[in-house]
């Protein structure tokens, strides 16, 4: 819909948006050589919440460093420390029970749902749009206070230890979650409603920044934002990790490549979520939490060990090389946002700035992720 | 002579008042409006339901420093605001609130008002380029497009409605409609059977004119930052925000007195500034509710809008009257 328009290099503008800027959800800053309200180039800055993880990650035991992860993406932390469990566990040979695998899962999936709901408010709120943001935090809320009675955190969990959970989930948090499973489900037919189906939104959103399936593979984006470009890649499916092949659900994929089908891929992974957290519930089995033989001191034997697993922005991957020792020799972090978010140089030239900052929204960036 | 000074002090005094206090208690009932929309409180900790809340606000806003931006055009700068609430407060003189209370009738009153209102965009332009800000600038240059290209419509329609009445004058126009609600220029006539569609316009037009959402692109807050008024604090902000309220109530006065027949009453019965007040407050918790509902539609969405169909319409809703006032 945007009018062809002759971009004249000399006649520019350098527009510094960020590092405090509201579009930016944090502290990234973009250059962005400007020729009206036209993008000419853009250049996204890093760094400036820079805080070593993965250094830290070196220089800490594995036990140590559990806490770190869940600093990383703010809004859906269980899945990092989710992965980095895995990770261990796989290289040290430790069985987990199966309840403290589902109770994993379940809370996982909480997680993303409530990562997926703040991202709706904010993003319709980048739109121009207030009100969504306040019932999507509403609805946040109910999942914070179950995650906060059974892990003790509302926003950085460290739940999971190795070898199972560091407290068992108890009736009350049942109850509370075969509650908020059919309220979310009304919930998501009243954003449909106010927000899916209005015209302004669909008209900012529809045929805006297209990003292909090959941009996608060469940026090496993942999650929501390549599903919205047709590619059918979700970590859960395609290289199963823990109880996931136990449940039934779905993967939404979306050929139109626009920012309304970035969209329209995390709204129905909600549904999807919801699914699996009501079979999760369902099946729940009895047992212990925590394995019964599981060293001390965790020393992993020599070796290269990657997890990959699947967050609520993406496929996050931790790599971990092991010289024997209590603590890593080199801990490497694949974040998902990082990736994705390279995707806005190239993707926002000739752009409105306008539909940039949708489009930038529509990434779900979450910088402290980026940055480390 | 003395007592007509005297007449036209005591009517800009009151004009002021009416338009301070408006301004200053619908910034309250938008909080409250929205917080009830959004399913908060809002401000309810001065005084009863937070009905303190806007003169304190004011006081904070007096107290505080004025900065200027190193750089910026001083002149323009501290002009802008003032001439973004001056033009407000002296469409106020023209508006009849009833038969009795106009505090200056003119014949050429909608002309007044509209001549007023297109000051508005100057002052957004003016502290666009004074603040000497990028996302100020670029704001104003698309408020101030956004302006000119809905003034036009908005003209057209207000023309239309002055030919079937045959004056501009604003209590003539009140007076045609009297006598129950269906005298009101809102619904359908002979001579101009497209009168619900004007309505929509005007009320479409007066949403853009005010910078209102989902047409606030001149102070979008998640791209250009706070838009044309980035870079004003303490009072020059607070003469924007009044301004901007002010603007409100003239769009919503205007509104009733060409298609809702101002003071009168729907069901012919005692007709008085009640009515009037009812109907604008009406609107503006319209104005409200569309604001806190609606995300915010693209510059060249707006534009478009504007030139490809509103325009046409009005247009063609103008020819039509004209033709049809020579049949009947």
């Amino acid at each position: 819909m945007s009018a062809p328009i002759q971009l004249r290099p000399d006649e520019t503008f350098l527009l510094n948006v960020g590092p405090q800027h509201p579009a930016t959800h944090g502290v990234l800053r973009v250059k962005m050589q400007m020729d009206g309200e036209y993008i000419v180039k853009a250049e996204t800055v890093l760094g400036y919440v820079h805080r070593m993880h993965e250094k830290m990650g070196e220089n800490r035991t594995y036990a140590q460093y559990l806490p770190n992860l869940s600093r990383l993406d703010y809004l859906g932390a269980l899945g990092y420390t989710h992965g980095h469990v895995l990770a261990i566990e796989r290289a040290a040979g430790i069985e987990v029970p199966e309840r403290a695998e589902y109770i994993r899962a379940i809370t996982v999936e909480l997680n993303r749902v409530a990562s997926h709901l703040f991202w709706f408010g904010a993003f319709v709120m980048d739109l121009g749009g207030f009100s969504p943001l306040m019932y999507a935090i509403q609805d946040r809320e109910h999942i914070l206070d179950m995650l906060e009675a059974v892990t003790g955190a509302r926003l950085t969990y460290c739940y999971y230890r190795f070898g199972g959970l560091y407290n068992d989930v108890d009736d009350d948090f049942i109850e509370a979650a075969k509650r908020f499973i059919p309220r979310m489900r009304k919930s998501l037919k009243k954003y449909d409603a106010l927000v899916s189906g209005n015209i302004i939104f669909q008209k900012r959103l529809e045929g805006i920044a297209p990003v292909s399936a090959e941009m996608c593979r060469k940026y090496g984006a993942t999650g929501p934002v390549a599903r919205g470009s047709g590619i059918n890649f979700d970590v859960r499916k395609n290289e199963p990790y823990s109880v996931y092949p136990e449940f039934d659900f779905d993967v939404p994929v979306y050929h139109e490549c626009d920012s309304l089908a970035r969209y329209k891929v995390r709204m129905d992974e909600m549904e999807q979520s919801l699914r699996i957290i009501e079979q999760g519930l369902e099946t729940l089995p009895d047992g212990p939490i925590m394995a019964e033989k599981k060293p001390k001191n965790i020393k992993l034997p020599v070796g290269d060990y990657y997890q990959a697993v699947e967050t609520a922005r993406g496929s996050f991957g931790i790599r971990i090389v092991s010289d024997g020792d209590k603590n890593a020799y080199r801990l490497k972090l694949r974040s998902p946002t990082y990736s994705n978010m390279h995707l806005f140089d190239e993707a926002c030239e000739g752009m409105l700035i306008m539909d940039a900052l949708a489009f930038m929204g529509s990434l779900d960036l979450v910088i402290p992720e980026i940055d480390r | 002579m003395s007592l007509t000074l005297l007449n036209v002090i005591v009517a800009v005094v009151i004009a002021i008042a009416f338009a301070a206090v408006n301004a200053a208690y619908l910034v309250w009932a938008e909080r409250r409006g929205a917080a009830r929309i959004q399913r908060r409180p809002g401000p309810n900790i001065n005084g009863p339901f937070g009905l303190l809340q806007p003169p304190l606000d004011g006081i904070k806003l007096m107290t505080k420093q004025l900065m200027i931006p190193g750089g910026a055009d001083k002149i323009l700068f501290m002009v802008a605001p003032v001439l973004a609430m001056a033009p407000a407060i002296m469409s106020f003189v023209t508006i009849p609130f009833s038969e009795g209370i106009a505090a200056h009738n003119m014949e050429l009153g909608v002309l007044v008002i509209f001549a007023f209102a297109s000051m508005g965009a100057m002052a957004i332009l003016f502290a666009g380029w004074g603040s000497r800000n990028k996302y100020s600038v670029m704001a104003s240059v698309r408020a101030v497009s956004q302006n000119v290209s809905y003034e036009i419509p908005m003209l057209i329609t207000a023309i239309t409605v002055v030919m079937t009445t045959g004056s501009m004058d604003l209590k003539e126009i009140s007076m045609a409609q009297s006598g129950g609600f269906w005298h009101w220029n809102i619904f359908p006539s002979l001579q101009s059977p497209l009168m619900p569609i004007s309505f929509i316009i005007f009320f479409i037009c007066s949403l853009a004119e005010t910078n209102r959402a989902p047409f606030d692109l001149g102070e979008a807050e998640s791209e250009l930052v706070a838009g044309f008024h980035t870079e004003y604090g303490s009072m020059g902000f607070g003469l924007f925000f009044m301004g901007e309220y002010a603007n409100i109530v003239i769009g919503a006065s205007l509104t009733t007195i060409l298609f809702l027949g101002g003071w009168d009453c729907p069901f012919g019965m005692f007709p008085g500034v009640w009515w009037f007040l009812l109907k604008i407050y009406l609107l503006i918790a319209t104005f409200i509710w569309i604001r806190w509902t609606f995300p915010r539609t693209t510059i060249y969405g707006l534009l478009n809008l504007s030139w490809k169909i509103l325009i046409p319409i009005s247009l063609f809703n103008l020819l039509l009257t004209a033709g049809l006032l020579k049949v009947f």
